[in-house]
């Protein structure tokens, strides 16, 4: 991308300039994240956590493809599998806690990254594409982490995988057929912990493939800010490098400390024990739960108990893909020209609503499946649907945003819907404070 | 590094160190930081290459014990170490005899039997079952196997005849049966590897 | 338009799901808790609280290892008085070098083990077995599932390979289940009673096929420790817990290296970072 202040990149040597007009991919990497990508200076640590989910996809595929070299994807050896890289192979702890704690924590930055998107409007126009393909990537991560989780055949693999893949038998006169054509049996046993093997090997380089592609169209309007006022002149920004690539070091220290305390003193802390022992195709565990990162969407799963036309349990896969397919619509959902909620007081209030239901949803979604658990779900199910397809649209419409500062470098400019000054304003100070709260910086 | 002056109210080159107050201070600083980037890369690379190394049941069976008390005289059997057969013989004295009186010096790869077996043990012959063509088991060991025009081993893939002592006579392999590392522990309990 | 769709959806959703809610709250009115529920409710016993050597100072976990004499002593009481039931498939005899055994007294230990390794014989080609080597895992009890219930009274006494990590809480919760044993309380309702089953206050369902099987003296330890049941109970739920997760030592040494190695590090990206950003305003 560029706006016309970025520097262009100049080979310096001779090679530098043979290689740039044969495979110019020291200019990409200048131009995506070095001297020549310039971004709006006031961006704050939210916007540490894309960098921090590109190391952690790093982490899982470096580690994952270590640890297919050990596992073995067969009903028989697989958990004997698991155990022998556990007390056998070199580091084989190190792998599998890393790949274990490393999903975990791929989750933890990724919900973070999409609460800074969501909180500073950065889905809106002209950046829907970059948040539509984060969606599309978080997807992804949902169907390569639970077959994931399969794959040690456990209780808690076996029994997980067969409660997701019966959610399919919900859908009306082929759910059956499909149920059996996605397990590739009447029941989940070695084709399907083959294909499942096989899907979660291949799923990470698609991940991989999108993340580039969202890069790709993010670097066309180049990156929003907190103040959520677009780029107006050379004041607004500084070059990623040596700026961000040093601040985003400091955020690799700091993540990769938070990761290391869970790795190597608590491994064990987001799984579940049930999951140490072998599956059983004839004994159910007393309480199953997926993993901690799919509580929201299991607790809107669970809350549709009722028969309304369609069975409950459809209900319950539909809302629970809608839950998340609305976020595609979110660009649209959301008409509001302002883009930050810092100057979104209404808005603001909801959303960080939103933040407070995700996590009563989370709550129920890990608590058994019975009174009152199950009435706070459906509450806060209707909150999350609420939100996204009813609050957020009206509030958009009828609120008064705040007055919005010229630009990223001017002081708060007094005025309605004011969406900026001319470009080129000098600097003339720090980047305008919001009066209310924010997230930390 | 960028040395330029950038756009706005501020330089690369600045910010990177240049200017007059704190020049050493802040290039110690950037130094420190990405050797300790690279220290830390190098370290954390060691637990992935490490992981490729043969793992601890593995070398658990990287020697093995086997009890040669029900091995009779004439009989051979064959013994899985580190993924290969080993073969173990108890050679009748006749054939040791023989055996050792073979002329050495016409041989491909000269070596004696005495060479082959350990003092006090000769009567046990043990040798990787492998040929040194490249790479098949011999025919040979057990009884009712083809032994090869030298009455001893006999390689299929192409056509390498071994004698008793497992000594390459003819074919294309170059080099005598391996002789594995081993050890008596006692007179019958012998331990390979 | 799209703004209506959206509202049309959101308002369907949120009245299945009121509707959902409205039902189950009549529905769970009218319910009530079963007996058996309230009666695990009220003696069920939570874990007893037992400071172990790796929970470290303040039990934070981040310091302290495996006591190896501790280790020994616990292998002794599986070897003597649970493996007679419970396998420990997944440890191998060669592993017990890393709680102190020298490498002749590995070997000894399988050789002698009770159970031996199964077998071919390589003339008849006929199962058989073999005295258990060193590199051999610890061998099984019953050679499966169906042989265990049938020699147990159709309970199935599980492999304790990774028990202690199987269980929440799982090493306090071992020690207090093994411990535990009570008798039944005076005001225990008879209906409750499972004839057959022994009554113990930590087990989830306050009845469990295992009959109590520690009692003070009831081994002699080589080392001379007096073998109470707390001391047994102490020992074995030790030598289970290094059994489950034989690499923690390793595992912590390598998380205080790497942390205290990561917090230098930071420290010096903040530094850096606050230079590299010295004379932007932002």
């Amino acid at each position: 991308m560029s706006f016309g202040w970025s520097k262009p990149y100049e080979p310096k040597s001779d090679f530098g300039k043979w290689m740039d007009a044969r495979l110019p991919l020291p200019r990409l990497v200048y131009g995506s994240v070095g001297g020549g990508y310039e971004v709006p200076k006031n961006i704050n640590y939210f916007y540490n956590f894309g960098v921090l989910s590109g190391l952690a996809l790093l982490i899982q595929i470096v580690t994952g493809i270590v640890l297919a070299m050990h596992y073995a994807a067969n009903t028989e050896v697989a958990f004997s599998s698991v155990e022998h890289i556990m007390r056998n192979v070199n580091y084989g702890w190190l792998m599998r806690y890393m790949h274990a704690n490393g999903a975990s924590f791929f989750f933890i930055v990724v919900y973070l990254h999409m609460w800074r998107g969501l909180y500073y409007g950065s889905y809106k126009a002209p950046r829907e594409m970059v948040w539509m393909l984060g969606v599309v990537i978080f997807l992804l991560m949902m169907a390569t982490a639970f077959m994931g989780y399969v794959l040690p055949w456990g209780q808690m693999s076996f029994w997980g995988a067969t409660v997701i893949t019966n959610l399919f038998s919900a859908i009306p006169i082929v759910g059956d057929t499909l149920v059996t054509f996605l397990l590739g049996g009447f029941a989940v046993d070695n084709a399907t912990l083959n294909r499942f093997f096989s899907l979660h090997f291949l799923l990470p380089f698609v991940i991989a493939g999108v993340v580039i592609l969202k890069i790709w169209s993010l670097h066309i309007p180049g990156s929003n800010n907190p103040t959520g006022v677009e780029v107006k002149g050379p004041a607004d920004t500084i070059p990623f490098h040596p700026y961000f690539t040093a601040k985003d070091l400091f955020g690799v220290g700091v993540y990769l400390i938070a990761f290391s305390i869970f790795l190597f003193f608590m491994p064990n802390f987001l799984g579940h024990p049930d999951n140490y022992i072998e599956a059983n195709a004839l004994a159910t565990p007393e309480h199953i739960v997926p993993e901690w990162y799919f509580w929201p969407f299991y607790a809107i799963l669970r809350a549709f108990t009722f028969d309304f036309i369609l069975p409950a349990k459809l209900w319950g896969v539909i809302a629970m893909g809608a839950a998340i397919v609305l976020l595609f619509f979110l660009p649209w959902l959301d008409s509001s020209p302002v883009k930050s909620m810092r100057y979104r007081p209404k808005a603001r209030m909801w959303t960080w609503v939103l933040a407070a239901d995700i996590i009563v949803l989370s709550w129920c979604g890990g608590a058994v499946a019975e009174q009152p658990y199950i009435i706070i779900s459906q509450i806060a199910s209707m909150y999350y649907f609420a939100h996204f397809l009813i609050i957020l649209p009206l509030v958009s419409r009828t609120e008064t945003p705040l007055p919005l500062p010229a630009s990223i470098s001017e002081a708060v400019l007094k005025g309605k819907e004011s969406t900026g000054a001319p470009a080129g304003q000098p600097d003339s100070g720090p980047a305008p404070v919001a009066p209310e709260a924010q997230p930390a910086e | 590094m960028a040395t330029a002056p950038d756009a706005g109210d501020h330089t690369v080159g600045e910010a990177v160190g240049h200017s007059p107050d704190g020049v050493r201070r802040r290039d110690f600083i950037y130094v420190a930081t990405g050797a300790f980037a690279g220290v830390g890369a190098v370290a954390a690379i060691w637990p992935f290459v490490d992981q490729m190394n043969p793992s601890a049941d593995v070398l658990a069976l990287a020697s093995i014990e086997v009890n040669l008390a029900q091995l009779a005289e004439g009989q051979g059997i064959k013994v899985s170490w580190r993924g290969k057969p080993v073969f173990i013989q108890h050679l009748p004295p006749a054939k040791i005899a023989e055996a050792q009186a073979v002329d050495v010096s016409s041989l491909r790869d000269p070596q004696t039997y005495d060479e082959r077996t350990q003092e006090g043990h000769r009567q046990y012959l043990i040798q990787i079952g492998v040929c040194t063509h490249l790479g098949c088991i011999p025919a040979g060991v057990a009884a009712g196997e083809v032994k090869g025009d030298f009455d001893g081993f006999f390689c299929p893939c192409h056509g390498s005849h071994y004698d008793d002592a497992g000594r390459i006579r003819k074919g294309p392999a170059p080099k005598n049966l391996v002789i594995p590392e081993y050890e008596f522990l006692s007179d019958t309990n012998v331990r390979i590897g | 338009m799209f703004r209506f769709i959206s509202y049309a959806i959101g308002l369907v959703f949120i009245f299945v799901l009121a509707l959902a809610a409205v039902t189950g709250l009549i529905d769970s009115a009218g319910a009530e808790t079963s007996e058996a529920d309230l009666v695990r409710e009220e003696f069920h016993a939570s874990n007893k609280d037992v400071h172990w050597s790796w929970e470290g100072p303040m039990g934070l976990g981040v310091f302290g290892g495996f006591d190896d004499r501790q280790l020994q002593r616990g292998f002794q009481v599986y070897k003597e008085v649970c493996s007679s039931c419970h396998s420990l498939k997944r440890v191998a005899f060669r592993s017990l070098q890393d709680i102190g055994f020298n490498e002749a007294e590995v070997k000894q230990i399988a050789a002698d083990w009770i159970n031996e390794v199964p077998d071919i014989n390589p003339d008849t080609g006929e199962t058989t077995t073999r005295k258990a080597t060193p590199a051999d895992t610890i061998p099984l009890v019953y050679p499966n599932e169906i042989a265990a219930r049938a020699a147990n009274n159709n309970a199935l006494p599980p492999d304790m390979s990774l028990l202690t990590k199987a269980r929440p809480h799982g090493s306090d919760y071992l020690y207090s289940l093994i411990t535990g044993y009570e008798p039944v309380p005076a005001n225990f309702p008879e209906d409750q009673v499972s004839e057959g089953l022994h009554y113990n206050p930590h087990f989830h369902s306050l009845w469990i096929a295992m009959p109590p099987q520690l009692s003070d003296g009831l081994i002699t330890y080589a080392d001379g420790t007096p073998a109470t049941v707390d001391q047994m109970g102490q020992d074995v739920t030790a030598f289970l817990t290094w059994a489950a997760e034989p690499k923690m030592e390793a595992r912590k040494a390598a998380g205080i290296g790497t942390i205290v190695f990561l917090i230098i590090f930071t420290a010096f990206a903040y530094v850096a970072y606050r230079r590299v950003w010295a004379d932007v305003k932002h």
